[in-house]
């Protein structure tokens, strides 16, 4: 059943919103946190399960070390302290999708602390900054996946009984935790989604995860309260869970101020809650109340010794950071000459840092661009593979462009030596060697194909000559197609024009 | 005395899920509240310069390498289950009914 909302800009203009976000991630890690199981996705049920993930009696956690990595270089990527001592806790709950009664995780002693990350967002008064500041990272695994079986929609209302499949058990999990955030206004929701993404960015660059937030490898729960100002204490807030795309952050934090605004307007408090969030309909529904339910019984892992990561080692791991993604992106729309929208194609096509290695290997930034955003990116996107899968190099793209700048290929041939380096022919010399692919300069071929079309079709001549020049088009089309593609689309126009006396 | 009540037992019985008689309430609230306050017994000395233990083993830093080992197959997984269906652990409704 829906509840009351009230109109967005009226909430906003009544009461002052503040976000609490939370984000989990699964590392890419080849194993599970605390034992050997692998944690490749889409195996048979209850493959990747041991003694260990599944809460088998005397069995023992051993701990991932590139799990623990992971969580040190998220933390100093987010500008967090590292614990110089920490340790896990046992967090208790009995619910099927965690066989051993407790999920291991950190409680009093996060791996990383007291954070932030800045993000962008468009606001009326142009681009602005918002800090938005961090709590916590901290390490934890995650569950078994349940299906619902019985009932009328396969949800677990109404369900007969239930299936579990442990194999993502144990899978390593970061939570990233924000303090709350205050001073967005109305822009909290343009906020949350800015953030999500920015965190997003982060995690890819640093390579510890895939962050695909619809396969549920990057999750979000959305924390929100409303106060009447600034200055009021922090009002009661609701968790939205299961967020699962950047739209629907937004979405969600947009959702829940109208709601809380409308209990509030009509005298009702804000029930704290745990609510889902629904795509479909873009609404959230009460979950559970937060109540005994939530009463862990927290207490330390005593089967996990405690983690000192060094300070050589910390060090050791920030040197591995790369450059913010947002501070990177500023440099090469500049370094490059783009606008922010062409930038916004290049990042959607995935293509940033293959045209950042073709750059650095010397291949012209708006050549590289087109190369990967364009030809290549359709290539790929026909055979359903990552843009990295296709074994095209910056030295095949070089080589191209150098061919291309010296007039020997054309677009057209370079795409077909393209297509040779896919098919796996050797390098661009060789392509271009055994597959005959040059441009034809000399002028005998080109004005015996021009005089075969316009035989082919004796109107066209007259119509160019009456002055209607698009239809050379017609022609120069036949020439190419006559030639294989090996000519010099321009010089053929040139000949055609002169041959009929027509000027440009 | 440490106060453990009878309802902090009911609380802590149903977190646990353990079943224990209203009649049995009391009983229990007795001893935990004895053990507690044996265990308080520490709190009488002064341990300002003793730092916080959160381990009795003295090391740190044991870590695994990232390497897949053995897992067991789904049979073996699935072998002590008391119900299974489709190679996954078959259990009872999670939710009552509403
Ligand atoms: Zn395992």
């Amino acid at each position: 059943m829906a509840e009351a909302i009230m109109n967005y800009d009226e909430a906003i203009s009544k009461f002052d919103p503040v976000l609490g976000l939370e984000v989990h991630v699964e590392l890419g890690t080849n194993t599970k946190m605390f034992c050997g199981c692998s944690t490749v996705f889409g195996a048979p049920p209850n493959t990747h399960v041991c003694p260990v993930c599944l809460g088998l009696p005397g069995a023992l956690p051993t701990l991932n070390k590139i799990g623990v990595e992971s969580a040190i270089r998220i933390g100093l990527a987010l500008n967090c302290e590292i614990a110089q001592w920490c340790r896990f806790a046992r967090k208790n709950y009995f619910y099927p999708d965690m066989p051993k009664n407790f999920q291991t995780s950190q409680y009093d002693e996060p791996i990383a602390f007291e954070g932030y990350l800045d993000v962008e967002i468009d606001t009326d008064e142009g681009r602005k900054t918002f800090r938005v500041p961090i709590e916590r990272a901290h390490m934890e695994e995650d569950t078994g996946k349940n299906s619902h079986v019985g009932g009328a929609t396969g949800r677990i209302h109404g369900a007969d009984y239930s299936l579990v499949d442990y194999n993502r058990a144990g899978i390593p999990l970061i939570e990233i935790v924000t303090k709350p955030i205050t001073g967005t206004g109305k822009y909290a929701p343009e906020v949350a989604k800015a953030y999500v993404a920015a965190l997003r960015d982060i995690l890819r660059g640093l390579g510890v995860s895939d962050v695909k937030m619809e396969q549920g490898s990057l999750r979000c729960d959305v924390n929100l309260s409303l106060r009447e100002t600034p200055e009021s204490k922090l009002g009661i807030r609701s968790e939205t869970k299961n967020v699962n795309s950047l739209r629907s952050v937004e979405r969600a934090v947009r959702y829940e101020v109208t709601r809380h605004a409308a209990r509030l307007t009509a005298g009702d408090s804000v029930v704290q809650e745990t609510r889902h969030w629904h795509e479909d309909t873009g609404i959230s529904t009460s979950g559970r109340p937060k109540s005994d339910a939530e009463d862990y019984r927290y207490f330390p892992e005593p089967d996990l010794l405690p983690i000192a990561p060094s300070r050589e080692w910390v060090e050791e791991l920030r040197a591995t950071i790369p450059e913010n993604p947002a501070v990177r992106r500023a440099r090469l729309v500049a370094d490059w000459g783009l606008s922010e929208l062409d930038m916004n194609t290049v990042i959607n096509s995935g293509a940033l840092d293959l045209i950042v290695e073709a750059v650095d290997a010397g291949v012209d930034a708006a050549a590289a661009r087109k190369w990967w955003t364009g030809e290549l990116s359709r290539i790929a996107n026909d055979r359903g593979i990552e843009l990295e899968e296709l074994p095209v190099t910056p030295v095949h793209l070089k080589r191209l462009e150098e061919l291309i700048t010296a007039g020997s290929l054309n677009d057209k041939l370079a795409r077909q030596a393209l297509e040779g380096v896919i098919a796996g022919e050797g390098d661009i010399d060789a392509i271009v060697a055994a597959r005959g692919l040059a441009v034809v300069s000399d002028d005998g071929p080109l004005l015996a194909a021009i005089d075969e079309a316009l035989a082919a079709d004796p109107a066209v001549a007259e119509t160019i000559k009456s002055g209607k020049l698009a239809a050379a088009g017609s022609v120069v089309g036949a020439v190419m197609k006559a030639t294989r593609g090996q000519a010099d689309a321009a010089r053929v126009r040139e000949l055609l024009f002169e041959k009929l006396g027509v000027s440009e | 005395m440490s106060g453990i009540s009878q309802d902090d037992v009911a609380h802590l019985a149903h977190l646990a899920r353990i079943s224990i008689p209203a009649d049995q309430l009391g009983h229990y609230a007795d001893q935990l509240g004895a053990i507690l306050d044996a265990v308080a017994q520490v709190s009488s000395l002064d341990t300002s310069d003793v730092p916080a233990m959160s381990h009795p083993v003295p090391m740190t830093n044991v870590f695994r390498e990232d390497i897949p080992g053995v897992s067991l197959t789904a049979a073996q997984a699935l072998s002590g289950a008391p119900a299974v269906e489709d190679e996954r652990f078959r259990v009872p409704r999670i939710l009552d009914e509403e």
